[in-house]
């Protein structure tokens, strides 16, 4: 078990170094921070100055190197747009997008599986089919839209829940949270629906289909031949064996709402990664942008190996056949 | 006794803090990147730091000038202004303001790393005559100064060596500089938070020197500045109620906004000026299908692209009515405007294809037009319109339209034939337009630093150095009408018009409209 942990995280390192080769040669194509940092009025001397302390004046692969040296030594520099150090602005926004992340993909799960299930033992019923119609909406629709079309329902229209913001957070340590709060929970509630709601539908639709699957094989129609109660036969057996692609996808899923929820926290101003990453673009804010495509990187890792462990918790054969291949 | 006294003490706190909290909650696109004051001279920063700190002279609500750190101010020799300083003025840390808070402050804006260099550009240094005295010394005579300085914010010199800030925030340090969250001014509002893209809060600063000044009359007594940037959610931010005040509502929004009941929208002008350039210097063009021969150093060239633009199209449908046409690169507001030659060539697309065939181009030709489109108000729609009408008397025009990190580049490296840009004049003197978009690109200070496209005529850069030294202000104005007039002329630039900006806010919050985008929230008021 150790071994394999370890072998995953040993793959991870080439993988990180790709990635972080790829998103700096892609730096070169994003603009040119220092005609942003200057302003309106300059001189060409001004300019040079500032291309050289910034270092922008070396070779792709010696800023390259100096980049990775400085990561090693855990300095991810300076941003040029807020003038503060990047591991602090990660760290700072790191709460809000995980909060959010984890309130969509928990609704997600919560709302997409019951209604999977539901939909897959009775998929004549017309509350099946209506559900099926939303999914269909909820699949098809574009985040942005979902989002303002949320806000102007339940915020301009009716005016229960804010349109933006975090509402009023708590700090434990360096974890800001807004979970303990009415405002920031009031504030919560139409980001993550906008986040989940696709999620919610795909895992709706990828249990469904699943059950489906599942309902037919043998070993169902032998527990209920053997008299099992519905219950049993339709959760204990059924529902378990379609968890190993709905943890596949999730998992997946989990990575991209946190990597991605960039549309989301845009539409809600949601003070998380993905609004810092949105503006560090429109800056060509290079040292934040390097450091959040690193960390989205390292997320995937992480959650992929999680996922494998998770088949293992749920799929006797996969476990027998690790206690195989490590020779225990 | 102790009844008076309680009484007494009841009065006085009555009369020291207001009846009741009014808070304004405040939203725009942009946050600003940092809190130092000599660090960043562009709009969004200088929307929060007009709040906290205070140049020597203020902006009156017309863009006029009028006391503020400094009471007084007279020009004793051509290169050598006077200021008498304020007394009993003291920052937001309690320390006093004096002489040599000012000459720290200016020598501090002309640090390296400083961005209001164009602000100081003319000044060899600031001398202290004594306490509330303060002589600034020019290279040249320079005399629009005054102008400039109300630019110019005055920190504290302590407080600034205390916290090791004493140049602008330096991109290369390592560490966060203490500048970039914290403040010390002396306006008449103080900053409490500091949250970069979630919120900044400032409180009133009741021992602000002005609030004595009449006309200065808010009765507001908190500003929670929240960023929001994707314009839908702001725009349903301020209908829900949850912000007072917008300062940048999309111009999609506008007529439905001014539907809504409880909210008032402010229309004014912006001291902006939009036009396109082009490239008059190269023999043959980068972008264009004609070889061997640049057509836009051909003046009938210039003048048929500009007889070909429907500009009360563009006012009506592209910008809904939210520009002033003009032929000009700077608005009425600019100091040294002459009506007389802000006129346009007309609309005129047969005269448009007639010049094309004078200039030896009867079948037009191809040439691309590069436009920012996250800079201006509708930019890329104003070249889409404008592409589409060039093209039509035979200038095949392709629009390259890219966000402004890659725009700006790519003019300045003068990889371009044709680009639309839009100049402000923070100082509200032409000199700055002129000498930055016309003056040739010589090498001296700020001569042609925005002239991307080369335009030169020595009749213009005499003009540009008459300009800059002439003290005599109707000799120097008409120095300016004879550069609008060479500009009329010449066709340098293609100008469309300067923007127009609205502000939307709820009905019962009151400021006044400025033309620099700036809201002085010492003028307003909610009821």
């Amino acid at each position: 078990m150790l071994a394999f942990i370890v072998s995953r995280l040993l793959q991870a390192i080439p993988v990180m170094l790709t990635v972080s080769l790829i998103s700096f040669a892609m730096f070169a194509y994003v603009g040119d921070p220092v005609t942003i940092m200057l302003g309106q009025d300059y001189t060409e001397a001004q300019r040079e100055a500032l291309v050289r302390e910034l270092g922008l004046d070396q070779p792709f692969f010696v800023q390259f190197v100096e980049f990775l040296e400085n990561v090693l030594s855990g300095n991810l520099g300076l941003s040029y747009r807020l003038g503060r150090p990047v591991a602090d602005l990660i760290l700072e926004r790191l709460p809000a997008t995980l909060e959010l992340s984890f309130a969509a993909a928990f609704l997600a799960l919560l709302v997409g599986v019951p209604l999977g299930v539901y939909t897959g033992l009775y998929r004549e019923a017309w509350i099946s089919r209506v559900f099926l119609a939303l999914s269909l909406i909820g699949v098809s629709l574009p985040t942005f839209l979902i989002g303002i079309l949320l806000i102007l329902v339940f915020a301009v229209v009716l005016g229960w829940l804010p349109s933006f913001g975090r509402g009023e957070t708590v700090a434990i340590g360096w974890w800001t949270t807004g979970l303990f709060s009415w405002s920031g929970l009031k504030a919560l509630i139409l980001p993550a629906v906008t986040l989940g709601v696709y999620q919610m539908t795909l895992i709706m639709r990828l249990v469904r289909s699943e059950m489906l699957e599942v309902l037919r094989t043998d070993y169902i129609k032998f527990a209920r031949a053997r008299g099992l109660p519905d219950r049993i036969v339709h959760f204990g057996h059924a529902l378990k064996n379609t968890l190993v692609p709905v943890i596949t996808i999730t998992g997946l899923q989990l990575g991209a709402i946190i990597a991605f929820a960039i549309v989301t926290e845009t539409v809600f101003q949601w003070p998380g990664m993905g609004l810092l990453f949105i503006q560090a673009v429109a800056n060509a804010d290079i040292p934040i942008m390097a450091a959040y495509l690193m960390l989205v990187a390292a997320l995937f890792v992480v959650i992929n190996l999680i996922v494998d462990l998770l088949y293992y918790a749920v799929d006797p054969r996969l476990r027998s056949g690790l206690a195989a291949a490590s020779g225990r | 006794m102790r009844c008076m006294l309680l009484a007494a003490t009841a009065a006085l706190a009555l009369a020291v803090t207001p009846a009741e909290a009014r808070s304004i909650r405040w939203s725009a696109a942009g946050d600003p990147n940092t809190m130092d004051p000599h660090s960043q001279n562009v709009g969004t920063v200088t929307k929060i730091l007009n709040q906290i700190y205070e140049p020597l002279i203020l902006r009156t609500r017309d863009l006029g000038l009028e006391p503020g750190l400094a009471t007084s101010w007279q020009q004793l020799e051509p290169t050598r202004w006077r200021f008498a300083l304020r007394r009993g003025v003291k920052f937001h840390n309690g320390n006093d303001f004096n002489a040599d808070d000012v000459v720290f402050s200016i020598e501090r804006a002309l640090a390296p790393t400083s961005n209001y260099g164009i602000f100081v550009d003319t000044v060899a240094q600031a001398v202290k005559v004594d306490d509330f005295t303060v002589d600034i010394v020019t290279r040249i005579p320079d005399p629009i100064l005054p102008n400039k300085l109300a630019s110019v914010y005055i920190m504290d010199r302590e407080w600034s060596e205390a916290n090791n800030v004493r140049q602008p925030q330096n991109t290369r340090a390592r560490e966060e500089t203490h500048t970039v969250r914290n403040t010390n001014g002396t306006g008449p509002f103080r900053l409490t938070v500091r949250e970069p893209d979630v919120r900044t809060v400032m409180v009133r600063n009741d021992q602000w020197w002005g609030w004595n000044v009449p006309g200065n009359d808010s009765n507001i007594t908190e500003i929670v500045y929240r960023p929001i940037a994707s314009d839908a959610t702001r725009i349903a931010a301020l209908l829900s109620g949850e912000v007072d005040f917008v300062l940048d509502p999309p111009l999609q929004d506008l007529e439905r906004l001014k539907r809504a009941p409880n909210i008032t929208v402010l229309e004014g002008p912006e001291v902006r000026t939009l036009f396109f350039a082009m490239d008059v210097k190269r023999d043959e063009l980068l972008y264009s299908s004609v070889k061997g021969r640049n057509p836009f150093k051909d003046l009938r060239v210039r003048q048929a692209l500009y007889h070909a633009i429907d500009i009360e199209a563009i006012r009506s449908r592209v910008m809904r009515g939210q520009a002033i046409v003009t032929g000009t690169l700077f608005p009425p507001q600019v100091n040294g405007y002459a009506r007389e030659w802000d006129k346009r060539l007309p609309f005129d697309p047969a005269r448009a294809r007639a010049l094309l065939a004078e200039a030896g181009f009867p079948q037009g030709f191809e040439v691309t037009l590069d436009c920012p489109n996250n800079r201006y108000i509708n930019d890329e729609q104003i070249c889409q319109a404008v592409a589409a009408m060039w093209t039509r008397v035979g200038v095949t025009t392709r629009l390259n339209a890219m966000p402004l990190a890659q725009f700006f580049p790519k003019i300045q490296r003068e990889d371009t034939s044709i680009y639309l840009l839009g100049w402000g004049v923070p100082t509200l003197d032409a000199l700055y337009s002129i000498q930055s978009l016309l003056a040739t690109k010589d090498g001296r200070p700020g001569n042609g630093i925005w002239n991307y496209g080369n335009y030169s005529n020595p009749r213009m850069d005499a003009l540009t150095e008459t300009i800059k030294n002439e003290s005599d202000p109707e000799k120097r104005n008409a120095a300016i009408a004879d550069a609008m007039r060479l500009y009329h002329e010449d066709v340098p630039h293609i100008p469309l018009h300067h923007q127009m900006i609205p502000w939307a806010m709820r009905a019962n919050f009151a400021i006044p409209h400025m033309a620099n985008n700036q809201p002085y929230l010492r003028w307003a008021r909610v009821n």
